[in-house]
């Protein structure tokens, strides 16, 4: 048999339209009638529940409902009725165009987009012919010069965009901490002397302010440290990297090396800090190695020690960038 | 005449006067529209934008977009006295001392997670159904731009309260600007108006998320349905629908009253989850500051498989030359969602250079009847999937005790391997589908009437299907792969040789097709025996 003789099924055309009860049962189209004023009223209710609840209810009172738990009642009706006055409205009109609507399909023509073919030839013909009247393309000079014009223009507003703000400068590099900076808790400010941290504690601290100078959230981005106490036998770092911690107190930069969020959970258990954005895990006891996560680079080690009061304070400024990664950034 | 009739005929007359519009809308009001539940799924999308527009302009009457100090002085007692930027006071106060605020708050919430929820479903119905092919690639194409935008509005905001959790959000979207080589930290600065997070990322965010973008979706939806409408709805395959007609219901009354019906019910859906389900409850994580965060830190949804993609990214930085360039910010922040999107956008093109179909279609595919396509939109939701799950690594690990580690390494394996999985997966229960139709179709369906033959075997009765389900089965087109020709008819080799080899394998793999059961083939086996 060749492909030719092959019969395919035929298209048996739109089957027959089967009229509902209430297109030819007038108690059934009353019927319907009916359910969808009833759909308007219960429209009509919840519209009555939102302005009455928003104009009686007290703002205070809270109820208590099973799954979504405690709820502030005035929010609650309003919402209620709001959601009651719109979805009551669109099922009666729902319900009202299912039943009561004409519900014969109808058969609209297409027609393909490609225009008659003499239509395209004299459209093409206008274009050469209109077009070509602006002689374009025998002007070079007007066509080279109009490209640069226009080239030209557009980086306007993008030159008009440099004030947004200033060049980052040497900003992403520096932090507040220089050399003999105390140490101070966030909140409260208070200078820290090794007594006030245990072993296994850990505090968050900021550099001391100088007179005259206020704390923005700028400073703390870049700022924040992480103290955390060990046994300094926990301890696995180089001679150098010992030599920055005061009697197992080890500071470490909070803002993560990867995304900059601040890397809040320390596990006492593990001795390890976990970024809550994306997990990227550190090892206290090796200089915050990364160990886990999409971090490229240990979280930065604040050298600190003593000062003649008995005070934390830093003994360097961070000896690295702190924070994410940026083109600029030089050190490994 | 009635007293309505000579009402309407003059409001007609007084229109068609000045504008010449009765045929056109005589026309219009009569346009048919083909009806399917699937359709509804960008009327949602719609429908909550509209909701968007009108709770946002609600909030934007108390909203104040400043990074100003304030002292919190309003009726939420655990904040009091705390300092915080006027954003956030006014968002409590939105939701604490404006009868409405809150449910309002939450109703735009609600709506923006609908709306995208929407876009992504009418995206999908619309890629495997193969709608997108020619005449619409062009608004193919503005629907990947209405998503991408979507996500960015969506993410600028529910940075805007300025709170604990968003914040965070604005510091990771930072870093990302922050890695672009070469322009990063400038542009960081430039977007900042210097060091994080500064005084003006409010203000700007907001002008962008009130005006710049829902003007762009204006815009842009403006053309898209202009364009549907213009086009003319597709519709699906079955008795009386061909390429050439369009089977519906008339605009006037019918569609009036759905479309109009269905967005009560889609603001009466988001105003009851705005009453009863509380949403990013902002005044539980308080005012932002960098050096604060809380644990289980999440993004939306539509945003979460960005997430997900940067946590499992490998620890990679390239050092040299006194430069740093973060692959593991680039990478999942830049590089794979920009092809995921690019490929996108250019899947209508791909697909009708790998078919060479070059024709209108305004039919829609049952997905079974492109295995190709179809297997590769399960592939691309699966990908999705496998970094969507492992943005809510840390959640699952808490909630089912699970080690985080085993997740991400779980995801990190599972993002290549399972991929290509479902997709051969995919292939083959389509074409095991179309083996079903083909059965269905030859030997009728089963009864579940078991008869004795005099013999003693058992068969079950199959009854013949209805000549419309038959065409319905059977009607789809079956495309012939492209061969592979290296010369031509004089034994000159093709340029491109190695571009035609590969399309024509593309081709071949993309005409894999069981063939559709013919009536020819019916016929033999009614004549012969069972």
């Amino acid at each position: 048999m060749t492909n030719n003789s092959i019969e395919k099924f035929q298209d048996p055309g739109l089957p027959e339209h089967i009229h509902r009860k209430a297109d030819h049962d007038e108690k059934a189209a009353k019927t319907a009638e009916r359910q969808v004023a009833i759909l308007f009223l219960l429209s009509a209710v919840g519209t009555v529940l939102a302005i009455g609840s928003y104009i009686f209810m007290p703002q205070d009172v809270v109820i208590f409902i099973p799954i979504m738990g405690d709820q502030n009642a005035a929010q609650l009706f309003l919402g209620l009725g709001i959601a009651m006055a719109t979805f009551f409205l669109g099922m009666g009109a729902v319900h009202w165009a299912k039943t009561l609507m004409p519900d014969t399909e109808v058969v609209a023509e297409r027609h393909e987009f490609r225009s008659e073919e003499s239509d395209r030839e004299d459209f093409v013909a206008t274009v050469k012919e209109q077009g070509g009247s602006a002689g374009l393309g025998r002007r070079t000079l007007i066509k080279r010069s109009l490209g640069l014009a226009g080239g030209l223009a557009a980086l306007t507003p993008i030159v008009m965009l440099r004030d947004l703000g200033p060049q980052p400068k040497k900003q992403l590099e520096t932090t507040s901490w220089e050399a003999g900076t105390r140490l101070v808790t966030d909140p409260g400010d208070r200078p820290i002397k090794p007594s006030d941290l245990e072993v296994g504690a850990v505090a968050q601290v900021l550099p001391a302010l100088k007179d005259g100078e206020e704390r923005t959230l700028e400073n703390i981005g870049k700022d924040a440290v992480l103290l955390i106490r060990l046994n300094p036998s926990e301890f696995n770092l180089d001679s150098e990297r010992l030599s920055w911690t005061h009697d197992g107190i080890i500071a470490f930069s909070k803002i993560c090396s990867h995304m900059g969020c601040a890397v809040a959970l320390y596990e006492q258990q593990t001795k390890h800090l976990l970024c809550p954005c994306h997990q990227s895990t550190f090892d206290v006891t090796r200089a915050a190695k990364v160990i886990f996560g999409p971090a490229a680079r240990p979280l930065p080690q604040l050298a600190i020690t003593l000062d003649s009061e008995g005070y934390l304070v830093a003994k360097q400024p961070f000896t690295e960038p702190v924070g994410p990664s940026f083109w600029e950034r030089n050190t490994k | 005449m009635s007293q309505k009739e000579r009402i309407i005929g003059g409001v007609a007359n007084y229109v068609d006067e000045r504008t010449g519009a009765a045929k056109w809308l005589n026309k219009n009001l009569k346009k048919v529209f083909p009806d399917h539940w699937s359709f509804m799924l960008g009327e949602v999308a719609l429908y909550s934008f509209i909701i968007l527009l009108l709770s946002g302009t609600f909030l934007t009457f108390w909203f104040d977009p400043s990074q100003r100090d304030v002292i919190y002085n309003g009726s939420y007692m655990p904040l009091q006295h705390v300092q915080m930027s006027a954003a956030y006071a006014s968002t409590l106060h939105i939701s604490f001392d404006v009868r409405g605020g809150l449910l309002m708050r939450q109703i735009h919430h609600w709506a923006a997670l609908l709306f995208m929820a929407a876009i992504i479903a009418h995206l999908l119905r619309v890629f495997f159904t193969g709608a997108f092919r020619k005449p619409r690639e062009a608004n193919w194409l503005i629907g990947v731009g209405l998503v991408t935008l979507g996500i960015v509005e969506g993410f600028l905001g529910y940075s805007l309260p300025d709170d604990l959790l968003s914040g965070t959000g604005i510091r990771i979207a930072e870093a990302i600007l922050q890695a672009i080589p070469v322009v990063g930290s400038y542009i960081a600065f430039f977007a900042f108006g210097g060091a994080f997070p500064g005084h003006v990322f409010i203000p700007r965010i907001y002008t962008v998320h009130v005006l710049l973008l829902p003007g762009a979706f204006l815009a842009l939806i403006t053309i898209h349905l202009m364009l549907v409408w213009y086009q003319k709805h597709t519709q699906y395959p079955g008795p009386g629908r061909t390429e050439k007609n369009v089977v519906g219901y008339p605009l006037m009354p019918v569609y009036m009253a759905k479309a109009g019906g269905f967005f009560g019910i889609v603001f009466g859906v988001t105003a009851f989850l705005g009453a009863v389900a509380s949403i990013n409850p902002i005044w539980l994580y308080g005012p932002y500051t960098p050096g604060q965060i809380s644990a289980g830190s999440q993004p939306d949804f539509y945003m979460g498989w960005l997430d997900g993609l940067v946590r499992m990214s490998p620890p990679i930085e390239t050092h040299a030359f006194g430069h740093t360039i973060s692959w593991n910010i680039l990478i999942p922040g830049l590089i794979v969602p920009g092809i995921l999107f690019t490929g996108m956008a250019l899947y209508p093109f791909i697909e009708s250079y790998i078919s060479g179909d070059k024709r209108e279609h305004h039919l829609l595919d049952r997905p079974r009847n492109v295995p190709n396509r179809t297997a590769l939109g399960v592939m691309s939701l699966t990908f999705i999937m496998v970094v969507l799950i492992n943005g809510g690594n840390d959640l699952i690990a808490t909630h089912f005790h699970m080690s985080i580690n085993q997740i991400m390494w779980m995801s990190r394996i599972g993002v290549f391997i399972l991929p290509p999985l479902s997709f051969v997966i995919t292939k083959r229960i389509c074409l095991s589908l179309q083996r079903a139709d083909r059965d269905l179709v030859l030997h009728g369906r089963e009864t579940g009437r078991l008869v004795m033959l005099p013999h003693g075997e058992f068969v079950e009765v199959h009854e013949p299907i209805s000549a419309e389900k038959a065409w319905t089965l059977t009607s789809h087109e079956q495309p012939k792969a492209i061969p592979h020709v290296s010369e031509d008819a004089n034994g000159v080799a093709k340029p491109k040789s190695l571009v035609n080899k590969l399309r024509s394998r593309m081709s071949t793999a993309n005409a894999e097709q069981r063939p559709a059961a013919t009536a020819t083939e019916a016929k033999e086996l009614e004549g012969g025996h069972h």
